[in-house]
């Protein structure tokens, strides 16, 4: 595996322009500091009660995050590379999207097979034929890029269902200033305190355009037992909207209204946070408690917007993934400016044989997981593992796909042993409006803490940065 | 009650209000002055973080430039600043001394600790993170003073006069932010700026602790007209013109009726709150925000004074 690209230090070991006020403060601050404003950094985090549950671990109910208190930092060049390709990316996304519920022309074109799109879990037939207000699924869209050198940014994935981590984005960005002003007072950073003015500016503009009044907009949770919850409640306040769950709404001759002290409510958005699976008893899982019986039907007869659409799940899959610089082409006619990470689908022989063949250098992910579960490392995995692992991609290879392991950029992080090189990511939020596409310049920086990992899911210990992105 | 300690009760929570709100504008001030000059213009954030304090001409006779660390000492520590940070600190202290036994041990406590911790800054905090630290302490201590005593004071004459100074000088403190801002304040067709200006809005709401509260009251992304009517005319803005009004209105009478006899003061007040009631946005930006403001800042004064004779001396 090649040296990975340090984000600081660069390939020649100089320090690159970005960080040269840091790589100066780094040097003049004593290690006792940093850990010292590191615990102070958990107690805040503790107070405010930005805190995150992980599934099927019973005493963590209340886990922290661990936040990284050196930051990422992007020059003002290499974001605005980002932004025109995030820009691009997601506008085909949102065209793929229509098109595959619409006309399906891609699907006649051959560029995409058809089965991979109709016998998709993620695929909704009910939105088939159906049109959402102005046209937009994919309202806010979470896209994972990773970097491989000081030119090369991959994107990772598409994150198009319900995206979480904006409000670490804006947290680990209030809490560094209050730690470190006076690292703050030797830069010009870029602000993301108006993400959320510019997503409530998004969700109004895609309010049903036969809403006259000012739009109703509400948050939909699962409840304080998501994961997420933390973060359901934060937008919700900072949105200046109704945080509801469930039972908070119901649907009454094709209009979704909110129980409120003065009556019933009517809502005319709802930023859902919670899967398409659990959105509508009458619609999907008629088990599901979480979410509102006839919401659908209120949704088809264009009474209100669901952000995102339903059925936007099949343009985050992995194997569509593969697809995307020739979806890409087939809808804008331009090459992609964020390129994808070479990819092998095992659904195809030639791909399979050769991933079988090399599955100890590979990463092997199935198509519709997420969080960094049910993937294979290679490079790092033992003998036992990858051998059951070629037993299950054997039975099933249609279920995964297979990636070359990247050397993921680093960036200086503030471990147990000092400050060392750690792996990191990034994932900026594309909020697509009637009227344009916005956003916040950087992003949630997720990083791999332990020593040549390359896992940065929070689910599997990773932690956070803050990520700057300065003036010139 | 004597009207001594009446004046040391109202001047107690003068002071201490505005310690809060002269931190509020530092951090403000802090927070404008990291951002890239693309989203907050050149000007200089500090010179207006002076005006914003009120205390230009007293600077300009101390320093030659509004630089940061001039700025943030003059503000915070100065003992040339007679509105500094620690000026009202210790001069509430002062006031509290005089009148130790109208005040409950626990506004005692949070009064007296806030002195003696603010000994522990000597003159002036170290380095930009002890100064950070040193400004959210000031909030602290002044939220703690404050829920002391809304908590333990016995609702008398002491109380009400306590309160007509926190009013009183919350008003002003309000009126100077739009006075000093209202620029950036105008509706949309007079507007110069642009979108770029979000930032100042957001900070001008910031020092008075309402951005949140703003998202709440209009559901609506920052417009700075609305900031405007935050500000002055929204009754549920604990810090708006209106609101300390509603509560100084109150206030006075509930004196006047314990002591059964009206003046000039509760006929200021209640003058200034119709005038309030009265107006709309529109009127008043018709008239012309910055005069409004300018008028209001000196009727909000002739209170200050018409209470100060009528009780205090």
């Amino acid at each position: 595996m090649v040296a990975a690209f340090d984000e600081m230090k660069g390939q020649d070991g100089g320090v690159r322009p970005a960080y040269t006020e840091l790589s100066r403060w780094l040097a003049e601050v004593p290690p006792d500091v940093l850990d010292y404003r590191r615990r102070e950094a958990e107690l805040i985090f503790r107070r405010i009660g930005i805190t995150f549950a992980v599934y099927g671990e019973a005493d963590a109910q209340e886990r922290l995050i661990p936040f990284d208190v050196i930051p990422r930092i992007m020059a003002a060049a290499e974001w605005r590379l980002l932004e025109t390709g995030l820009t691009q990316r997601v506008k085909a996304l949102n065209m793929f999207l229509k098109d595959v519920y619409g006309a399906r022309e891609i699907l006649r074109a051959h560029v995409v097979p058809d089965d991979l799109v109709f016998r998709n879990p993620a695929f909704r037939p009910e939105m088939s034929g159906q049109s959402v207000p102005h046209d937009i699924y994919v309202q806010i869209a979470g896209i994972d890029i990773v970097r491989v050198d000081a030119e090369t940014f991959y994107v990772l994935e598409d994150n198009a269902r319900t995206p979480s981590g904006v409000s670490y984005m804006l947290e680990n960005r209030e809490i560094m200033m209050r730690l470190f002003p006076e690292l703050f007072s030797r830069h010009r950073i870029a602000p993301v305190e108006n993400y959320p003015d510019e997503l409530l500016a998004t969700l109004k503009s895609v309010a049903p355009a036969r809403t006259t009044r000012e739009p109703n907009v509400v948050l939909l949770t699962p409840g304080v037992f998501n994961s997420a919850y933390y973060e359901h409640s934060f937008l919700a306040d900072k949105l200046g909207v109704e945080l509801v769950e469930g039972g908070d709404l119901l649907v009454k001759g094709d209009i979704v209204y909110m129980r409120t002290t003065e009556g019933l409510k009517r809502v005319d958005v709802i930023y859902r946070r919670i899967d398409d699976d659990f959105l509508d008893p009458l619609a999907f899982r008629p088990d599901s408690a979480l979410g509102v019986p006839g919401i659908m039907s209120a949704y088809r007869a264009g009474n209100v917007t669901l952000a995102n659409a339903v059925g936007t799940g099949i343009a985050d899959d992995k194997a569509i993934y593969s697809y995307m610089p020739e979806i890409m082409k087939f809808y804008t006619g331009e090459e992609a400016i964020l390129k994808n990470v070479p990819t092998w689908r095992c659904r195809e022989e030639k791909h399979l044989s050769y991933v079988l063949d090399h599955l100890e250098e590979l990463v092997v992910k199935e198509v519709h997981g997420s969080g960094g579960y049910g993937m294979l490392i290679g490079p790092t995995a033992d003998k036992t593992t990858i051998a059951n692992f070629r037993a299950k991609l054997k039975t099933n290879p249609k279920n995964f796909i297979a990636q070359p392991t990247l050397a993921l950029s680093t960036c200086p992080t503030f471990v147990e042993q000092g400050i060392a090189p750690r792996h990191v990511d990034l994932r900026p939020f594309v909020l697509t409006g009637r009227d344009s596409i916005r956003i916040v310049p950087g992003g949630l920086t997720r990083v791999a803490l332990k020593q040549g990992s390359l896992v940065v899911n929070s689910s599997q210990g990773g932690g956070t940065k803050d990520t700057w992105v300065l003036d010139s | 009650m004597l009207s001594r300690t009446a004046d040391n009760l109202y001047w107690l929570a003068r002071y201490v209000e505005r310690a809060e709100y002269l931190a509020r504008i530092l951090e403000a001030t802090q927070r404008l002055a990291t951002l890239p000059l693309s989203y907050v213009g050149s000007s200089n954030e500090w010179a207006s973080a002076l005006s914003t304090a009120g205390c230009n001409a007293a600077f300009a006779a101390n320093y030659d430039e509004a630089t940061e660390e001039n700025v943030k000492d003059f503000i915070a520590f100065s003992p040339a600043n007679p509105s500094s940070i620690r000026n009202c600190i210790e001069s509430a202290r002062n006031n509290a001394r005089a009148v130790r036994t109208a005040l409950t041990v626990e506004m005692w406590d949070a009064i007296n600790g806030a002195y003696l911790e603010l000994k522990r800054y000597g003159n002036g905090p170290a380095s930009r993170e002890e100064f950070s630290r040193f400004l959210r302490w000031v909030q602290e201590t002044s939220m703690l003073f404050d829920g002391a005593a809304y908590r333990t004071m016995l609702r008398n004459d002491a109380y009400w006069f306590s309160r007509i100074g926190l009013y009183v000088e919350r008003a002003d403190n309000t009126a100077r932010i739009l006075d000093v801002k209202y620029h950036l304040l105008l509706p949309s067709e007079q507007h110069v700026g642009g979108p770029l200006d979000y930032f100042q809005w957001s900070a001008i709401l910031r020092s008075v602790s309402a951005l949140t509260a703003y998202n709440w009251v209009y559901h609506d992304s920052l417009k700075p007209w609305l900031v405007a009517d935050l500000l002055t005319l929204n009754n549920q803005m604990p810090r708006s013109l209106a609101s300390c009004y509603q509560n100084l209105v109150g206030y006075l009478d509930s004196i006047a009726q314990a002591y059964g006899r009206q003046g000039p003061s509760q006929r200021q007040a209640r003058s200034i709150q119709a005038r309030l009631e009265n107006s709309s946005m529109e009127q008043i930006f018709q008239r012309g925000l910055h005069e409004f403001i300018g008028e209001f800042i000196s009727e909000n004064n002739r209170l200050g004074n018409a209470v100060s004779e009528q009780y205090l001396i």
